[in-house]
């Protein structure tokens, strides 16, 4: 279950080889490769008040953040049935239209490789210690949390986190 | 001494990105770090004030208010988070 905490940019068709190539003779099982791609927007919201974004500081709790990471995609692999997972996260100085983070599931059928990929953005948002600081015409700001993130996490909750397909 | 790390809009208020400080109490939890913290007033008062919104991590792992903090204890305080 790799994750990576980098400044460097990914390339998404490398990253998926990558992971595909790690599943050993395992690798001819898989049916389904999700992926999510998170990039800058050149607008945002926050508080209310909608602004220019013309650049990005991303900051992170380094150790802490990895074991975030690697704790989230261990609970997304108890809950499906998904043969791996990477997620990718860039920290430092990012432009609009930059990739900010990847995730990749991979498993044998897209139900459950959908569902991994999202359970595990929808965590990371709420629990990986990252924090954005966005550059305005006003100047600096650090991004406020979302309710709409906590909700997207709490969809997941035990008892409500059906299987795709049962 | 526990190892004290501060992150983002908190760390850039207080002006410092971490310290060493000596237990407050031997029984110490989250809660009552904050609240050693916030004693010292002025910027501190103000980003460790109960009103805030301020997570915090034992040795990396979120942790509640109860949560218990020991001798060489790594103990963070950060707004919650925005990633992804």
């Amino acid at each position: 279950m790799p994750v990576r905490v980098q400044t460097a940019d990914f390339d998404l068709t490398a990253e998926v080889a990558g992971l595909r190539a790690a599943q050993g003779a395992r690798a001819a099982q898989i049916g389904a490769v999700a992926c999510f791609v998170g990039t800058v927007r050149d607008v945002n919201v926050d508080r209310g008040v909608a602004a220019a974004v013309s650049a990005m500081t991303l900051e992170h709790y380094p150790g802490m953040t990895e074991r975030s990471l690697e704790a989230i995609v261990a609970e997304a692999r108890g809950r499906w049935d998904i043969f791996d997972a990477l997620v990718v996260h860039r920290v430092g100085a990012l432009l609009p239209q930059d990739q900010i983070v990847l995730v990749v599931t991979v498993g044998a059928h897209r139900g459950e490789a959908f569902a991994a990929c999202e359970f595990i953005m929808d965590y990371l948002k709420t629990r990986a210690p990252f924090w954005k600081k966005e550059r305005t015409p006003d100047g600096e700001r650090w991004v406020d949390a979302r309710a709409s993130d906590d909700d997207a996490a709490g969809k997941w909750a035990a008892g409500d986190a059906a299987r795709p397909g049962t | 001494m526990v190892k004290l790390l501060y992150f983002a809009g908190l760390r850039e208020a207080l002006g410092i990105p971490g310290e060493s400080l000596a237990l407050p109490a031997p029984d110490c939890d989250v809660a009552a770090l904050r609240a050693h913290l916030a004693a010292r007033g002025g910027a501190w008062a103000e980003q460790f004030a109960a009103a805030r919104n301020l997570r915090a991590a034992v040795n990396q792992d979120m942790a509640a208010a109860a949560a218990p903090v020991r001798d060489g204890d790594e103990v963070a305080f950060f707004p919650p988070v925005t990633g992804g």
